[in-house]
C-alpha cells in the first residue's frame, strides 16, 4: 500500500513536472511568435513612412525644377514663352477682379431633382449638422459649395494669423489632428465626443484634405461649423492646404471628379481660402497648436504680423528680391537671409545629404553636419547669387542641348519674368519676403527629433527637424506650457516627446491601410491637462486578430515596396552585376541587401524583409535576373513588354500626373501632345532619364488613345498599362525581354 | 589549411551576423543614439531567430546591461554578446512536432483539444506565466468560439504557416 502511494506521488510529481515543462515550452514558443509579429509590424511601418516621405521629397524636387525654370529660363522662341507662361500663370495670386467673377454662384441653377441639402446664409447650427448627415449619401450642389466657400473666405479674412482662444467660455476644448479626407473618422469623433457647440470647442490642426476620398466633404463640414460657432470652432492651416500639394496627393483629382462643370471654379476659390486659414491657435496663452512644428528661428511676433495670404504655396515661392533692393538702396538687409533659394540639384556649399533618411535614424545627418547648426546660415548672399547664376547658365545649356532646344546666343544677365510689366510691379509688392516664407514653411512642415539642435528636414524637403532644446527655448521665450502639433502618423494616433512638452496628435485612423494605426484626439481640461482618446474607425479591424491585422497591412506595404523595386529594375540590375564579377548570374543574399539599399535609398531593414521579397534563393545565393523577371511579371500581366519604358513611367508616375495637372492649368482634363512632349523632354533631361526622342514621340502618341492630338489625363492614368496595350496589338514575341532593360527603348521588329 | 578555411568561414558568418544584428537593433533605436529600451531587447533577440525562455532572456539582459542599469542597452555591449549567441546557435527554435507533444502532455485524454479554462489555467499558472494581456491575445486567435476550445493541432499549423 505504502509503496503504491509513493508511486502515485512519484507519477503525480512527474506529471506535474511534465505539465510545467510543457507549459513553459508553449509559452516560450508563443513569445517568440509575438516578438516576430511585432518586428514585422515595425518594418511595415517603416516601409510606408519611407515611401510616403520619399514621395514628398520627390514632389519638392519636381517643384524646385519648375521654380528653377520659372526663375531662370529664358525662352528662345515665342512658342516656348507661351507654353511656359501658360504653365505658370496659376502662380499669380488671384486678383480681386477674378474673385468677383467667381461670385456668380447665384446664377447657378439648382434643379428640382436635387435632393441634397439646400443651404442659406447665415448658416444655422442645424444646417451644419444636416450637412454631416447628408454627406453619407448625397453630394452638395456646386452652387452651395461655392456659396459656402465664399462665406468662409469672408470670415477667415478677418481672423488673425494666430488665433487666441480662451477656455473660460467653453468648458473644454478638443484638438484633432490630420484627417486627410477620411470622413468616417470625423463622423466618429463627433459621435464619440459630441458635436461642436458653445460649450464644446474644437480645434482642427490642418491636413483636412488629400489621400482620402472625402476631402471636400470634410472641408464643407468644418467650414460650416466654423461659420456657425465662430468663437468655439477653429481651424489651422496644414501643409496639405496648398494647391500645389493637392495636385499630387489627390484633392484636385477628387474635386474635378465630383464637380465636372464647376470644379475649376471651386478649386480656384479653395486656393484662396487655404491661404486665409490661420497659421496657429493659442489656448489661454499657454498651449500653442500648429500643424508641423517650430524651428530655432521661429518668431511668433513676425508670424503674427505677416500677411499670411501672400504665402500661396510652400512648394514654390517667388520672393521679393531682397538683394537687388539692397543694392539699389545701399542698405544692409535686416533679415539676414539669402536672396534666392539655391536649386537643390546644384552643388551646395552647405551641403545637405541628397538621399531620404530612414525615419528615426538620422545617421547620414550626423556624419555630414554638426548637430547644433541652425537651419539657415547661408554664405554671403551675393557670392551665393553669383555662384548660382554661373552654374545655372551651365546647367541651362546642358538641359537645352539634351532636350533639343536651340541654343541661345545672347545670355541675359537678369532672368525674365513672365508677367507683364505692370503685373510684375504689383506682383513684387504682393510677394512675401524670404524670411516670412520660411517662417510659415517651418511651422507647417517641421518634425520633432530626439537629438538637440535644429537641422533642415531633407526627408520631406521643407521645414526643419527640431530638438528638445529648440522646444524649450520657444516655450520659455513665449511663456508657454506645451506644443500640440500633427503632421506625422503615429501607430497609436498620438505621441509625446521632448519630455511631454510636444504632443503629436493624428486623427486619421487606418491611414496607410486598414489596421495600420489608430486615430486620436486630445481634450484639454482644467489647467490644460491633456486627455487622449483613441479610436479606429473601421468595424472590420475589431474583428481581426492582431496577427490578421498585421498581415493585411504588411501585404499592402510589401506590394508598394515591390512596385518600387520594379520601378528601379535597370538600376538594380546594374548594381547586382557589380557584385557578380565572375558573371555567374548569382549573388549572395547579403549583396542583394546592400545593392537594393544603394539603389533605393529607403533606409529599410532589407535583411529582415528579405524572406518576404525573395522566395527563390537556394544556398544563400540568388539568381538575380530571374528575380527581377519575377518582379516584372507580378507588375505586368503581359510578359514581354518594353519594360524599360514602363519602368520609367512607373517610377515617375506621380511626377507625370503632377506635370499633367500643372500643364492642364484650366483643369480641362486634356493637354496637347506637344505640351506633353516638351515638358517631358525638359523634365527627363533634367532628371537624367535616358529616353530617346522616338521614344517620347511614341509614348505621347500611344497615350493619345483617340488620336485627336490631345491627351486625356484621366484616361491615361486609369489605363496605366498603355505599353501593354500597344504591345498586345503587335506580335508579343517580338517585344524585347524585360532583362534588356538598360538598352533603352527598342522597337519590336517589323516582320 | 582546414583551420584557415574554417576561420575564414567564421569571419564571413560573423560579418553577416553583425549586419543582421545591426538592422534589428536599429529598428528600435528611436533616438538614433545606438541605444534601445531594455524592454525591447526580447523582441530583438527573438526576431533574430532565437527562442529563449524568460529566464534565459533575463540572464542575457544581465550580460548586456550597464553595471548601473539605466533602462537602456547600448549597441556596443549588445553586439558581441548577440554575435556569440548566434555563433553558438543558442536558444534554437522549437520544432513543430515537439510543440505538438507539449500540447499533448497537457491533454492526456488525447481529445485533440484543450478547453478555454484549461488553456488559461496552464498558461497563467504553470511554466513562466503569461500576463493578462498575453493571455487575452493568445485566446483571441487560438480559441474556436463555437466550441470554446483550442484545437491545438490546427492552431499550430496555422501559426507555422503564418511564420513562413
Amino acid at each position: 500500500m505504502g509503496s503504491g502511494t509513493s508511486t502515485q506521488h512519484h507519477f503525480a510529481f512527474q506529471n506535474a513536472e511534465k505539465a510545467f515543462k510543457a507549459a513553459a515550452l508553449i509559452q516560450r514558443w508563443y513569445r517568440r511568435y509575438m516578438a516576430r509579429l511585432e518586428m514585422r509590424r515595425r518594418c511595415t511601418w517603416s516601409i510606408f513612412q519611407s515611401i510616403e516621405y520619399a514621395g514628398q521629397q520627390d514632389q519638392v524636387k519636381l517643384h524646385d525644377f519648375f521654380s528653377y525654370l520659372m526663375d531662370h529660363f529664358t525662352p528662345s522662341s515665342h512658342n516656348e514663352r507661351d507654353f511656359l507662361s501658360r504653365m505658370f500663370t496659376e502662380e499669380r495670386l488671384p486678383q480681386d477682379s477674378e474673385m468677383e467673377g467667381c461670385r456668380d454662384y447665384d446664377c447657378i441653377e439648382v434643379p428640382d431633382s436635387y435632393m441634397g441639402p439646400r443651404l442659406s446664409f447665415p448658416l444655422l447650427p442645424d444646417h451644419a449638422t444636416a450637412l454631416l448627415e447628408a454627406f453619407r449619401l448625397k453630394q452638395l450642389h456646386a452652387r452651395y459649395v461655392l456659396n459656402l466657400l465664399h462665406e468662409t473666405r469672408k470670415y477667415l479674412v478677418q481672423l488673425p494669423n494666430i488665433n487666441r482662444v480662451s477656455t473660460c467660455y467653453s468648458e473644454e476644448i478638443t484638438v484633432c489632428g490630420d484627417l486627410h479626407g477620411q470622413l468616417d473618422d470625423l463622423i466618429f469623433i463627433f459621435y464619440k465626443n459630441g458635436l461642436p457647440s458653445p460649450e464644446r470647442a474644437y480645434v482642427f490642426n490642418g491636413d483636412f484634405v488629400d489621400r482620402g476620398k472625402d476631402s471636400l466633404e470634410i472641408l464643407m463640414v468644418l467650414f460650416a461649423f466654423m461659420l456657425v460657432y465662430p468663437k468655439e470652432f477653429h481651424l489651422n492651416r496644414g501643409n496639405h492646404e496648398d494647391h500645389m500639394v493637392n495636385l499630387r496627393y489627390g484633392f484636385t483629382k477628387e474635386v474635378m471628379h465630383k464637380y465636372k462643370t464647376h470644379g475649376k471654379k471651386i478649386l480656384k476659390v479653395l486656393q484662396d481660402v487655404f491661404c486665409w486659414l490661420p497659421l496657429a491657435t493659442l489656448v489661454d496663452e499657454k498651449v500653442l497648436i500648429l500643424h508641423g512644428g517650430v524651428s530655432d528661428k521661429t518668431d511668433l511676433e513676425l508670424l503674427s504680423k505677416l500677411d499670411r495670404h501672400k504665402i500661396v504655396s510652400a512648394m514654390r515661392c517667388k520672393t521679393r528680391k531682397e538683394n537687388e533692393k539692397q543694392a539699389e538702396k545701399g542698405k544692409a538687409n535686416q533679415t539676414g537671409s539669402a536672396g534666392k533659394p539655391s536649386p537643390w540639384f546644384l552643388p551646395q556649399s552647405h551641403s545637405l545629404p541628397s538621399s531620404p533618411l530612414r525615419l528615426g535614424s538620422h545617421k547620414a545627418h550626423k556624419d555630414s553636419r554638426s548637430s547644433s547648426v541652425p537651419c539657415s546660415i547661408p554664405p554671403n548672399p551675393q557670392e551665393l547669387s553669383r555662384q548660382v547664376r554661373r552654374s545655372v547658365d551651365l546647367e541651362l545649356e546642358r538641359c537645352r542641348q539634351q532636350a533639343g532646344f536651340p541654343v541661345i546666343k545672347e545670355k541675359k544677365e537678369e532672368p525674365l519674368l513672365f508677367s507683364s510689366e505692370a503685373d510684375s510691379e504689383a506682383g513684387e509688392l504682393l510677394q512675401p519676403t524670404q524670411e516670412e516664407w520660411r517662417q510659415v514653411v517651418d511651422i507647417l512642415w517641421s518634425d520633432p527629433m530626439a537629438q538637440e539642435g535644429c537641422k533642415a528636414n531633407t526627408v520631406r524637403g521643407g521645414g526643419c527637424y527640431f530638438g528638445p532644446n529648440v522646444t524649450e527655448q520657444l516655450l520659455q521665450k513665449y511663456n508657454l506650457q506645451f506644443l500640440i502639433r500633427s503632421h506625422e502618423c503615429k501607430p497609436e494616433g498620438y505621441e509625446f516627446c521632448h519630455s511631454r512638452k510636444v504632443l503629436t496628435i493624428f486623427s486619421a485612423s487606418n491611414y496607410y491601410e486598414v489596421g495600420s494605426n489608430r486615430g486620436a484626439y486630445v481634450k484639454l481640461g482644467p489647467a490644460l491637462t491633456p486627455h487622449i482618446v483613441q479610436y479606429q474607425a473601421n468595424k472590420a479591424t475589431h474583428m481581426l486578430t492582431m496577427r490578421q491585422r498585421i498581415s493585411r497591412v504588411e501585404e499592402s506595404a510589401l506590394r508598394a515596396l515591390r512596385g518600387k523595386l520594379f520601378a528601379h529594375s535597370s538600376d538594380l540590375l546594374g548594381e547586382f552585376k557589380k557584385h557578380d564579377k565572375d558573371k555567374t548570374g548569382l549573388i549572395t543574399l547579403s549583396d542583394w541587401a546592400a545593392a537594393v539599399e544603394s539603389v533605393l535609398h529607403l533606409g529599410l531593414p532589407w535583411r529582415m524583409l528579405r524572406p518576404q521579397l525573395v522566395n527563390s534563393s537556394t544556398d544563400n545565393m540568388l539568381e538575380y535576373k530571374s528575380w527581377l523577371e519575377d518582379l516584372a511579371k507580378e507588375q505586368l500581366s503581359h510578359e514581354n513588354i518594353q519594360s524599360s519604358l514602363l519602368e520609367t513611367l512607373y517610377r515617375n508616375r506621380s511626377n507625370l500626373e503632377t506635370i499633367f495637372r500643372i500643364i492642364d492649368s484650366d483643369h480641362s482634363g486634356f493637354i496637347s501632345l506637344d505640351e506633353f512632349r516638351q515638358t517631358w523632354k525638359l523634365f527627363s533631361s533634367h532628371m537624367k532619364i535616358d529616353i530617346t526622342d522616338d521614344c517620347i514621340c511614341d509614348l505621347a502618341r500611344s497615350i493619345d488613345f483617340n488620336k485627336d492630338g490631345h491627351i486625356d489625363i484621366n484616361e491615361f492614368l486609369e489605363a496605366f498599362r498603355l505599353v501593354e496595350q500597344s504591345c498586345s496589338e503587335g506580335n508579343a514575341s517580338e517585344c524585347p525581354q524585360a532583362t534588356n532593360a538598360n538598352s533603352g527603348y527598342s522597337r519590336p521588329d517589323a516582320h | 589549411m582546414a583551420d584557415d578555411r574554417e576561420r575564414e568561414g567564421t569571419e564571413i558568418a560573423v560579418a553577416e551576423f553583425h549586419k543582421k544584428i545591426k538592422e534589428a537593433f536599429e529598428v528600435f533605436d528611436h533616438e538614433s543614439n545606438n541605444t534601445v529600451d531594455v524592454r525591447e531587447i526580447g523582441t530583438i533577440i527573438r526576431s533574430l531567430g532565437c527562442c529563449p525562455s524568460e529566464g534565459e532572456l533575463h540572464d542575457l539582459i544581465a550580460e548586456v546591461e550597464e553595471e548601473e542599469p539605466t533602462g537602456y542597452i547600448r549597441y556596443e555591449k549588445f553586439l558581441p554578446v548577440m554575435t556569440q549567441v548566434l555563433l553558438e546557435r543558442r536558444y534554437r527554435p522549437i520544432p513543430e512536432d515537439i510543440l505538438l507533444r507539449a500540447f499533448e502532455v497537457l491533454d492526456p485524454a488525447k481529445r485533440g483539444f484543450l478547453s478555454k479554462e484549461e488553456l488559461i489555467k496552464y498558461m497563467t499558472e504553470e511554466g513562466e506565466p503569461f500576463s493578462q494581456e498575453e493571455m487575452e491575445e493568445m485566446l483571441s486567435a487560438a480559441i474556436d468560439p463555437e466550441s470554446n476550445s483550442i484545437h491545438y493541432k490546427d492552431y499550430i499549423t496555422m501559426m507555422v504557416i503564418d511564420e513562413n
